[in-house]
């Protein structure tokens, strides 16, 4: 399969420019870009800056905006409808209309303002620390999100669909926690590498197997990660259950020791806060896959190999080395996700639910950033910041978090689809000069998804 | 079970006719051999004296049969002496360039699994069921076998059904509601079959119309119909318990003569309802997609839709019908949940069930009766545990309970090998 992008994003196949090296990738992007955006006829030539400034203007971002209203317009129709005080003004609707109206301006308010102040600023704040706390909340859920998104989006752009985050965090963090635990009398910056590297490399290793299988056997990725997955999660469940190996001394529950703390991420913004050089890392980590995809001659093998693989087969390329390495990376980036949970996110000992539910998280992440590096990094922080309001949400409002998968769901699902937001706001179809075109371009795409 | 080999025709000069090169892997016999080598290899580090009771009738069956007490080492390795014999016989067969037949397959499979059963149960008081192993497998494959055939219906038709998670999910939450509410579980099933239709229709809209990537409408459907359905779960269904979730749930049916068959009719022929209808969908699917005009188009539209339109079949309606049937189907494995399974909706309940199927989907290669097979085999890992904890388990039984998916590991890379899609599955049609 390719690139999961959006539908128009993905409209213009590389297969259109035969021969292709690393030093036109970039302008393969832009015409890509441009294909979201406006239209922009080829034969003017404007400068770059131009065309980026009416791309920024241009109705991708209001097709954006009109995705996240009409998600937020959903997730208020859900709180309305499961409101006590709504339902019980609107009983008597008929009566005084203004009472119910009063009620839904204050429960779905009261929940979007929870949101908010769970997620971004608290404005009730009396000192500047608390005021800001909910952006590096949400900065802090966001990293593993980055991280394991990044694996994801890799692999996507590798033309693999890795489904295995749930198995490669487990293993991750089971590896950075059996060196946190098992090493001792190790300083603090040597002892977290160490954990660190550990659960990275488990993490590749997991999804290297993967990769491996699918070259030389020509297994499905998808039946692979899945099956690694529940190998993973019963192997983690005797880990823990186990004593001597990563079972906390003295205790029958399948939990582990608290993370010693010569092994812990340390706080990036002091002891007030949550937030660790985890998220650091993570960005590091998305500068990194950005060199890797966009510069170098690597992550044009995966490229093109996730495009086309007979093309990239007959243009010299090793298609299965390009499937291994492609996985080992992915499975680095997601083992970094399980390995920053253990050593900065959840330092008092875990369980095999470490994972909580990211491995699938970053499908969306990776989805919802165009399978880009830097989208993944603002689909990451997005959805870290659903997370910390959520919680918020439900705590102050008693309104169910589960109602954000919702509004994240239907965002995704609506920024995937710019013909409907366009046709429910009636925008001008941006791309219908260019329909003929974008239909030669749809016809080669190849996938060969599960 | 045949990629591991490839004959090649080779375009050669008629002079030299029938020459063909047979390119012959050992995939298979290394496999076997992998498993045949680790299965001893567990027989010698944990040795395991004593007796296995095998329990095939229960009381009250028309046919007594004494319970089976076998010494359990012996039979054991018994059993790893023709999975051995097996293996070098494949060896045999792919040293002189002839394809492995499945029969043999099965022979090793049995074999293996026999002997794993004896050894586990050794020294063990209690019976173990093979009523209970088999009759609970195919229970517990339902959801995987529904949801397989629908993840089958849609591949064929050229729609990825990625969302088989979010169609099982809304089924057995639909299904909790309406059979709750009309104390009917058949209200309940067909509340299911609705549910299951309807994000399907969703999946249609965004994955037909709109072209939108299907693994993306896939997945983001999956979480969308968790939110949706925790959300009201913790919204709706808690509070009000008593009326909306607590169901109806089908009993079994014993068929008259053949649920007195010993073994086989208490597994087969006396169970609730939606498992009759289960051995009736398989081969009717199977039916429907090879031997009529319905599958024909479908399965033209999947392969290559620009020559179906050609012949004048309409490309987004036969994909919406069949996306449609898909998710109806794949409702009736919801409903399992909430109909047969347990009484009452719980938030998550399907716990990941629909991806199980669709890598059932891949290992049964798009085939509706082998999509089957491998949602069975699934149903039978899942049943394991439950039978293992009753007779105790010598190692640790996490490592029990990982032995089907490496199996299946194993099997995917050794057997199956490179599975081949359908040509236009995942790609949108765009007329023009």
């Amino acid at each position: 399969m390719s690139a999961p992008e959006s539908n128009t994003g993905s409209s213009s196949g590389p297969e259109q420019e035969p021969g292709l090296d690393p030093g036109t990738a970039e302008e393969l992007e832009q015409e890509r870009a441009r294909e979201a955006g406006p239209v922009v006829d080829p034969v003017d030539t404007e400068s770059r800056l131009a065309k980026a400034l009416q791309q920024t203007m241009s109705s991708s971002w209001t097709v954006s905006v009109g995705a996240v209203l009409l998600a937020v317009v959903a997730g208020s129709i859900m709180i309305a409808f499961t409101n006590d005080g709504v339902k019980a003004a609107s009983s008597y609707f008929f009566a005084r209309p203004g009472d119910t109206l009063v009620a839904l301006g204050q429960a779905i308010g009261g929940a979007y303002s929870a949101l908010f102040r769970g997620s971004v600023v608290n404005l009730q704040a009396t000192d500047f620390v608390t005021a800001i706390r909910p952006l590096t909340e949400t900065l802090t859920y966001a990293t593993p999100l980055i991280a394991a998104g990044l694996g994801v989006a890799l692999a996507f752009r590798a033309g693999l669909f890795n489904i295995g985050g749930q198995g490669q965090m487990l293993v991750a963090a089971a590896s950075a926690g059996w060196v946190a635990f098992g090493v001792s009398g190790v300083p603090f910056p040597l002892h977290l590498l160490m954990a660190l590297v550990a659960g990275i490399a488990a993490g590749a290793l997991w999804a290297g197997l993967a990769g491996l299988l699918k070259a030389r056997t020509g297994a499905h990725e998808v039946i692979v990660t899945i099956m690694l997955n529940y190998v993973a999660f019963y192997l983690i469940a005797y880990l823990l259950a186990t004593p001597g190996l990563l079972q906390a001394p003295g205790s029958s529950n399948p939990k582990t020791p608290p993370t010693p703390e010569s092994a812990q991420l340390p706080s990036l913004l002091g002891d007030r806060f949550n937030l660790t050089w985890g998220f650091v890392l993570a960005l590091l980590a998305v500068v990194g896959v950005w060199w890797l995809l966009n510069r170098s001659s690597a992550g044009f093998a995966f490229r093109a190999v996730g495009e086309n693989p007979r093309a990239a087969r007959v243009a010299g390329i090793d298609t299965g080395r390009a499937t291994v390495s492609s996985m080992l990376v992915a499975g680095g980036l997601v083992g970094l996700a399980g390995a920053s949970q253990v050593l900065g996110g959840v330092t008092t000992g875990f369980s095999s639910d470490i994972d909580a539910g990211i491995g699938f998280d970053a499908i969306t992440v990776a989805l919802l950033g165009g399978s880009n590096p830097w989208g993944v990094l603002a689909a990451g922080i997005l959805f870290g910041a659903f997370k910390a309001g959520g919680t918020t949400m439900q705590a102050a409002e008693g309104v169910p978090s589960d109602i954000v998968l919702v509004v994240q769901s239907l965002i995704v699902l609506f920024i995937a689809a710019p013909p409907l937001i366009r046709a429910i706001f009636r925008l001008p179809d941006p791309n219908r000069r260019r329909a003929a075109k974008k239909t030669k371009a749809t016809r080669n795409r190849k996938e060969a998804a599960a | 079970m045949s990629a591991d080999h490839k004959t090649t025709q080779l375009d050669v000069p008629l002079s030299e006719t029938a020459r063909t090169v047979t390119v012959v892997t050992w995939k298979a016999a290394s496999v076997l051999l992998a498993v045949t080598v680790l299965y001893a290899l567990l027989l010698v580090a944990v040795p395991h004296s004593g007796d296995t009771r095998f329990l095939l009738s229960h009381r009250g069956d028309f046919f007594q049969i004494p319970v089976i007490v076998v010494p359990a080492g012996p039979l054991a390795w018994v059993c790893g002496a023709v999975m051995l014999a097996v293996t070098a016989f494949v060896a045999v067969l792919t040293a002189r360039r002839t394809r492995t037949p499945l029969w043999l397959v099965v022979l090793f499979a049995l074999a293996a699994l026999t002997g794993f059963l004896a050894w586990a149960g050794a020294g063990s008081p209690r019976d173990l069921s093979v009523v209970g192993l088999l009759g609970g497998a195919v229970l517990w494959s339902v959801p995987f076998v529904y949801g397989a055939l629908g993840g089958v219906i849609g591949e064929r038709a050229g729609v990825v059904n990625i969302a088989i998670e979010a169609q099982l999910l809304g089924a057995a939450f639909t299904a909790a509601i309406v059979s709750s509410i009309t104390n009917s579980a058949v209200a309940g099933l067909a509340a299911a079959v609705f549910a299951g239709a309807l994000v399907s229709l969703v999946l249609g809209l965004f994955a037909i119309t709109y072209h939108v990537n299907q693994v993306i409408v896939g997945v983001v459907l999956n979480v969308l119909v968790v939110g949706l359905t925790s959300f009201l779960y913790s919204q709706v269904l808690v509070p009000g318990a008593e009326n909306l979730n607590s169901t109806t749930r089908f009993s079994s049916i014993p068929i008259p003569v053949l649920s007195d068959i010993p073994v086989l009719g208490p597994v087969l022929f006396n169970q609730p309802l939606l498992i009759y209808l289960m051995f009736i969908a398989v081969p009717a699917v199977w039916y429907a997609l090879n031997r009529t005009r319905w599958g024909l188009r479908l399965r033209a539209v999947g392969e290559h839709p620009k020559a179906a339109d050609t012949v004048g079949i309409n490309v987004v309606r036969t994909r919406y019908n069949a996306v449609l049937v898909a998710g109806a189907v794949a409702g009736l494995g919801g409903a399992f949940y909430t109909t047969v399974y347990l009484s009452q909706f719980g938030e998550n309940m399907t716990g990941g069930a629909g991806y199980i199927a669709l890598a059932a989907v891949i290992f049964g290669k798009w085939d509706p009766v082998r999509a089957a097979f491998a949602g069975l085999l699934f149903g039978f890992a899942s049943n394991l545990q439950n039978v293992l904890s009753v007779v105790g388990s010598p190692v640790p039984s996490q490592f029990m309970l990982m032995v089907p998916y490496v199996v299946t590991l194993l099997a995917v890379a050794g057997l199956v090998g490179r599975s081949r899609p359908p040509a236009a599955s995942g790609e949108p049609y765009i007329k023009g």
